[in-house]
C-alpha cells in the first residue's frame, strides 16, 4: 500500500537532470550577464550633458584664453603654429591619454560614421563617460599617489585603492573630495580602500609620516617639499622646519588590527640621531615637533584629527598650489608631457592668478567648476596645442626644435609607457576594443600574455620626468617576442588573419592594417612601397604578416604623435 | 661640478636594413683581448692586489629573501642565537661558517666575509634597494644599482653583449636609475638557454624585407618631425637590438661547449647554470652581471630551508671562484655574495627566522680585494642588536666600486640635473689590497 502510493508520486526519470540543466542555464545566464550595464544605462541617460558640454569647449572662455597665451609665446619666439593634426591622429592620442590604449577598428569606423561637425568632441565625451577611462586614468594616477612599490604586504591593497579611484572618476566626483577621503579616512585598507593611500607608507609596521608628507606636497601641491626633509629646498623657499611640521600631521595616524585610526596621544618625533648625514647637527636627544603648515595657516581645518585638519588645508579654495598640480598632471596625462617638467616641482603661484600662467588659467577653471577632472581634461583636450600636428617645418634643425618644444608649436613625441604599449597591442591584434565585458576568456588571455610581455618589457615606469629613449630587451620583444608572433601572425583569430580574409584586395588589406596599427591610412608612397610585400610573398596572409611586423616596429607605433 | 649625463652615442643615423654587418672590427676586438689570457700568470694573490690590465668586471650573486647569517657565514652553534646549525672549519685558519658549505670552506680564503653589515631596511623591497645602489629609497631618484653603476664606468670595447645582465628570476629587477633605461640589465630568465627573444620570427630573406620596410616607414615618419624622431633613438636602439641579435658573442650564453663535468661542478640547477653563464659572460667581456637565488625567505621552516638553499649555493658558488682562479679572470673580477638583510637571531614558533637588517653577512673577493679576513662579529647570544665593528651598507657599497677602480664619490647629474654621488659612503681600507 505504502508502497503503491509512493509509486504514485514518483517523478520522471528525466525530472533531475531537467533540474540540473536549468539550473546551470540560469547559471550561466548570471554570469555570462553584462557586469556593466547598467552603469552603461546610468551613461547612456546622461550623454546628453557630456554631449553639449564635449561640442562647446572650443569657443570655452578658458580654452580661447591659453590659446592666446601660447600664440603670443610663438610670436615672441617667431615659432609659427604648426598644422592642425587630423582628426584620427587626435582620437589616436585621446584614446592613449583617456584608455590606455589606442582606438580598435570598430571605434575608427564608428568615428567616421559621425561625419557632423564636433565629431573629436563627441568622440572625447563618450570616451570620458566610459568605464575604460576612468580605469585607465585611476592607474596613471594612483603611480604617483601611491608610488611602484609594492608596498606592505597585507596592510597595502594596490589593486583596491586602483579601483576606488576608479570608481571616484568614473562618478566624476569633484577632486577634493576624493583627495580628502585619501589624506584623512580611516579603516581598513579592504573596506576602505582610500586608507591605502595612508598605508603604501607603512614600512616596517610603522606609517611613515615623513614619506606621506612628501607624498601630499608632490602630487596635491606640486613641490617638493620633501627635498627639505635633509636640508632646505635648493631653488624654493622651503625650509626643513616646515617640512617635519607637514609630516607631524601624519603622526597621529597608526596601524591597528581595524586599520588605519589617529591616536591623539602620539606626536612627531624627530630622532636626529636617525639621519645619518645629520649626525653631526645634533646629536642625543630628539624632539618632538607640532603640526605645521608652510603656508595658509588660516585654511586649516579645526575640531578634527590633524590628518582632517590638513586635508581641508590642502583642498581650500584658496590653495591655488592644490589646483594647479593636478592641472599640470592632466596636462602630461594628454600631451605625454607636463607644462611643467618634472610633473610635481612647479613653481610657486605668483601673489594673485594672472592670465598669462598657463596653469593658472586652467586652475581658475578647475576650481570654479567645481573641480571637475571631466571638465579640466575637456578643456586641455580642445587647446589648439593639443590639437597641432606633430610634424613642423622647423624640427629639421636642433635649435628649431628647441623653439618649437619651448613653445608647444607642435604635438610633442613621447614614448608610450609600458601599460599604453600591451594596451595598444592588444587592440591591434583584436580588432575589436577589448574591455570589461569582453568575453570572459579573451580577457584571461589577455591578463596572461600582457603579464608575460610586462615581465620582459618591464613594468615600472619611470617617475623622473621625461620620454626615455627604449631599451635594446624593449626593442627585442617588440621585434622577436612572443606576443609580438602571436600578433602578427595571420590566423582566424587574430586580425592579420582576418584582415586577410576579409578584405576584398590588397590595397583595403593594406589599408586596414594602417588602421588597426596607426589608426591612419597609408599614404600614396608608402602604399606604392609596401603593396609589393603582399603581392610578392608565396600567399597573401603571410605578405600581410610581414606588414604588420613593420607597423608594430615602426617608431609611429610606440612614440604618441 | 657634477658632470653632465652622457647620452647615447655612435652612428645613429644610418638606415636599419644594413644593421647586423661588419663584425670583423669586433672580432678582432675580442681575439685581442682573448690574447691577455696568454700573457704568464702572475701569482694569484699578488696580480690580484696589483690588478691587471683588463678591465675589471663585477660579478653580483643575490641570495634574494635575506639569507640567514646563522645557517650560512655566521653560525653560533650552542649559543642561544644558533639553532641547530653546525659549523665546519674552513681554510682560513679559526674561521668556520655552516656545516652546509663544504666546499665554500675549501675556498673561503679567496674572500674576505664581512659578518657585521647593518641597514636601515627591513623590508625585502626597500632592503634590496638599499644593499644593490648604497641608497636608502628617494622619491627624488632612483638611484642605479651598482651594476648598473659597473656597466656605466668601466670600458666594454668590442663589446656586442649588453653590459649589464641578470641571469634569473628577481622579484626586483636592479634598475639603472638616473643613468638611464639602457644601464637596466638585460635579463635571462633561464640561463644556460640563450637570452629570449633573440631569434627573428622569420627566415632572413623575409626579415630583411622587414627591415627594409621598416626603414622606409621609419623614413615616413621622420618626414616635417626629423629631429624629433632622432631624438627618439628608435633607430639607434633597432640597431643595437639587431647587433646583439647576431652577435658571435651570443654563444656565451649556450653551456653546450662546457663538458658535462664542469656542468656537474656548478651543479644541475638553474641557478647553477647561471653561475656558469656567468662565467663566460665574464670572459666574453660583459662588464656587470647578477646572478639571482631567490629562495632564502624563511620564516618558517628556516633550517630546512637553508639547507635546501646550500645544496644550490655551496657547489656553484665553490665552483664559480675555482672557475674564474683557473682561468685568471678572478684577478679581474670582484665578486660580491649577499642578500638584502639576514634573519633574526631568536627563532619563531614556526621554526623560522625572520628579518633581520642588523649584523648580517657578505662575502667579497676578487679584483682588488684584500681577501682571506673577517670583519666584525655578532652576539652568539642574540642579546645585542648591533654587531661588533659594524659596516654601514653605503661603505660597501664605496668599497665595491673602489675596488673596481671606479671614481665612487664622481658625481652625475640626475635627468632633473640633481647632483648626485656614485656612492655616499667612504670605502673600507681594510677591505682594500694596498690600503690596510
Amino acid at each position: 500500500m505504502t508502497e503503491q502510493r509512493f509509486r504514485r508520486f514518483q517523478l520522471p526519470r528525466w525530472t533531475f537532470p531537467a533540474i540540473a540543466v536549468v539550473v546551470l542555464v540560469a547559471l550561466v545566464g548570471a554570469a555570462a550577464r553584462d557586469p556593466v550595464a547598467v552603469r552603461r544605462r546610468a551613461q547612456a541617460a546622461s550623454s546628453e550633458t557630456s554631449r553639449s558640454a564635449g561640442a562647446t569647449l572650443s569657443t570655452d572662455a578658458t580654452v580661447v584664453a591659453i590659446d592666446r597665451l601660447l600664440a603670443a609665446s610663438r610670436l615672441a619666439a617667431g615659432v609659427e603654429a604648426a598644422a592642425a593634426a587630423d582628426n584620427l591622429t587626435i582620437l589616436r592620442r585621446l584614446w592613449l591619454a583617456l584608455a590606455g590604449t589606442i582606438p580598435s577598428l570598430e571605434e575608427i569606423r564608428r568615428f567616421e560614421a559621425d561625419t557632423e561637425p564636433g565629431a573629436v568632441d563627441r568622440a572625447l565625451a563618450t570616451l570620458l563617460s566610459d568605464p575604460r577611462s576612468a580605469e585607465a586614468l585611476a592607474r596613471r594616477l594612483a603611480s604617483p599617489l601611491v608610488g611602484e612599490e609594492k608596498g606592505e604586504f597585507i596592510v597595502f591593497r594596490r589593486d583596491r585603492f586602483t579601483t576606488w579611484l576608479a570608481d571616484q572618476i568614473g562618478a566624476n566626483r569633484p577632486w577634493d573630495q576624493t583627495v580628502r577621503d585619501m589624506v584623512s579616512a580611516r579603516g581598513l585598507w579592504t573596506d576602505t580602500p582610500a586608507v591605502n593611500f595612508i598605508t603604501q607608507a607603512a614600512a616596517n609596521g610603522v606609517i611613515d609620516a615623513d614619506k606621506l608628507a612628501g607624498r601630499v606636497s608632490r602630487v596635491f601641491l606640486g613641490a617638493r617639499l620633501d627635498c627639505a626633509q635633509c636640508h632646505d629646498h635648493p631653488f624654493a623657499a622651503w625650509k626643513q622646519g616646515e617640512f617635519e611640521g607637514l609630516a607631524a600631521s601624519f603622526a597621529q595616524a597608526k596601524l591597528s588590527p581595524v586599520g588605519v585610526e589617529d591616536d591623539p596621544a602620539r606626536v612627531h618625533r624627530i630622532d636626529r640621531t636617525s639621519v645619518a648625514a645629520l649626525a653631526t647637527a645634533m646629536t642625543g636627544a630628539g624632539r618632538n615637533v607640532p603640526p605645521r603648515v608652510p603656508f595658509g595657516a588660516e585654511w586649516l581645518g579645526s575640531g578634527g584629527t590633524h590628518r582632517e585638519n590638513l586635508a581641508a588645508w590642502v583642498i581650500h579654495a584658496d590653495n591655488r598650489r592644490f589646483d594647479r598640480a593636478i592641472a599640470n598632471r592632466m596636462w602630461s596625462i594628454l600631451f605625454g608631457k607636463a607644462w611643467h617638467e618634472p610633473v610635481d616641482d612647479i613653481p610657486d603661484p605668483g601673489p594673485a592668478s594672472s592670465p598669462d600662467d598657463l596653469l593658472d588659467l586652467l586652475a581658475d577653471d578647475f576650481r570654479e567648476h567645481g573641480r571637475d577632472l571631466r571638465r579640466l581634461i575637456g578643456v586641455i583636450a580642445a587647446t589648439e596645442a593639443f590639437r597641432f600636428a606633430s610634424t613642423h617645418p622647423d624640427l629639421g634643425s636642433a635649435e628649431g626644435a628647441e623653439r618649437v618644444t619651448a613653445t608647444w608649436g607642435a604635438f610633442p613625441l613621447t614614448r608610450l609607457s609600458p601599460d599604453q604599449m600591451i594596451g595598444a597591442m592588444g587592440a591591434t591584434t583584436s580588432l575589436q576594443t577589448i574591455e570589461r565585458n569582453s568575453h570572459v576568456l579573451t580577457r584571461t588571455i589577455r591578463f596572461f600574455r600582457e603579464t608575460d610581455f610586462l615581465r620582459e618589457y618591464g613594468q615600472v615606469v619611470d617617475s623622473q620626468g621625461g620620454s626615455l629613449p627604449a631599451t635594446i630587451p624593449q626593442a627585442l620583444v617588440q621585434m622577436n617576442g612572443k606576443l609580438a608572433r602571436e600578433m602578427v601572425e595571420a590566423n582566424v583569430v587574430t586580425a592579420t588573419g582576418r584582415i586577410a580574409g576579409m578584405a576584398r584586395d590588397d590595397v583595403a588589406r593594406l589599408e586596414v592594417a594602417f588602421l588597426v596599427a596607426l589608426t591612419r591610412r597609408p599614404a600614396s608612397e608608402e602604399r606604392e612601397l609596401l603593396l609589393p610585400l603582399l603581392t610578392l610573398a608565396e600567399t597573401k596572409g603571410r605578405g600581410l604578416e610581414d606588414v604588420m611586423w613593420t607597423l608594430f616596429n615602426c617608431p609611429e607605433f610606440s612614440w604618441n604623435h | 661640478m657634477p658632470t653632465r649625463l652622457r647620452t647615447p652615442v655612435g652612428p645613429r643615423y644610418e638606415g636599419i636594413a644594413s644593421a647586423p654587418t661588419g663584425r670583423r672590427s669586433v672580432l678582432l676586438a675580442a681575439a685581442s683581448l682573448g690574447l691577455s689570457f696568454a700573457l704568464p700568470a702572475l701569482p694569484a694573490r699578488a696580480a690580484r692586489c696589483r690588478g691587471v690590465e683588463r678591465p675589471r668586471s663585477l660579478l653580483v650573486v643575490w641570495l634574494a629573501g635575506g639569507p640567514s647569517q646563522l645557517e650560512t657565514f655566521d653560525p653560533h652553534p650552542g649559543a642561544a642565537a644558533g639553532g641547530p646549525t653546525q659549523d665546519i672549519s674552513t681554510v682560513i685558519p679559526g674561521v668556520r661558517i655552516a656545516a652546509d658549505y663544504r666546499r665554500l670552506a675549501e675556498v673561503l680564503d679567496r674572500f674576505a666575509l664581512v659578518r657585521s653589515l647593518v641597514s636601515k631596511e627591513g623590508d625585502h623591497e626597500r632592503g634590496q634597494y638599499a644593499v644593490k645602489t648604497g641608497y636608502r629609497p628617494d622619491p627624488n631618484a632612483i638611484h642605479p644599482a651598482l651594476g648598473a653603476i659597473a656597466a656605466h664606468e668601466l670600458p666594454a670595447t668590442g663589446l656586442e653583449l649588453p653590459r649589464f645582465i641578470a641571469l634569473g628570476e628577481a622579484e626586483f629587477p636592479s634598475r639603472g636609475g638616473y643613468l638611464g633605461n639602457e644601464l637596466d640589465p638585460y635579463r635571462v630568465f633561464a640561463p644556460g638557454q640563450k637570452g629570449q627573444n633573440l631569434v627573428p620570427h622569420v627566415e632572413a630573406d623575409r626579415q630583411a624585407r622587414r627591415l627594409r620596410a621598416l626603414d622606409s616607414l621609419t623614413r615616413s615618419f621622420e618626414t616635417g618631425r626629423g629631429e624629433a624622431v632622432r631624438r627618439t633613438f628608435h633607430e639607434h636602439t633597432l640597431r643595437e637590438a639587431l647587433t646583439l641579435m647576431t652577435s658571435e658573442q651570443l654563444a656565451a650564453f649556450d653551456l653546450d661547449g662546457e663538458s658535462e663535468a664542469v656542468k656537474g661542478l656548478y651543479g644541475d640547477s638553474d641557478f647553477g647554470r647561471g653561475c656558469l653563464v656567468a662565467r663566460r659572460l665574464v670572459e666574453a667581456g660583459v662588464r656587470s652581471v647578477e646572478i639571482t637565488l631567490p629562495g632564502f625567505d624563511t620564516h618558517a621552516r628556516n633550517f630546512a630551508g637553508h639547507t635546501a638553499q646550500a645544496r644550490l649555493l655551496d657547489p656553484a658558488l665553490a665552483a664559480l671562484v675555482g672557475d674564474l682562479e683557473d682561468r685568471d679572470l678572478l684577478d679581474s673580477t670582484v665578486v660580491l655574495v649577499m642578500g638584502e638583510f639576514g634573519r633574526t637571531p631568536s627563532i619563531n614558533p614556526l621554526d623560522g627566522r625572520d628579518h633581520w637588517p642588523h649584523g648580517f653577512s657578505c662575502l667579497l673577493g676578487g679584483a682588488g680585494i684584500a681577501a682571506g679576513q673577517v670583519i666584525g662579529s655578532t652576539d652568539p647570544e642574540g642579546v645585542a642588536k648591533q654587531p661588533a665593528d659594524p659596516v654601514e651598507i653605503p661603505d660597501l657599497s664605496a668599497t665595491v666600486l673602489a675596488a673596481l677602480g671606479i671614481d665612487f664619490a664622481r658625481e652625475v647629474a640626475t635627468l632633473v640635473g640633481r647632483p648626485m654621488k656614485l656612492s655616499a659612503g667612504t670605502p673600507l681600507a681594510r677591505l682594500l689590497c694596498g690600503e690596510a
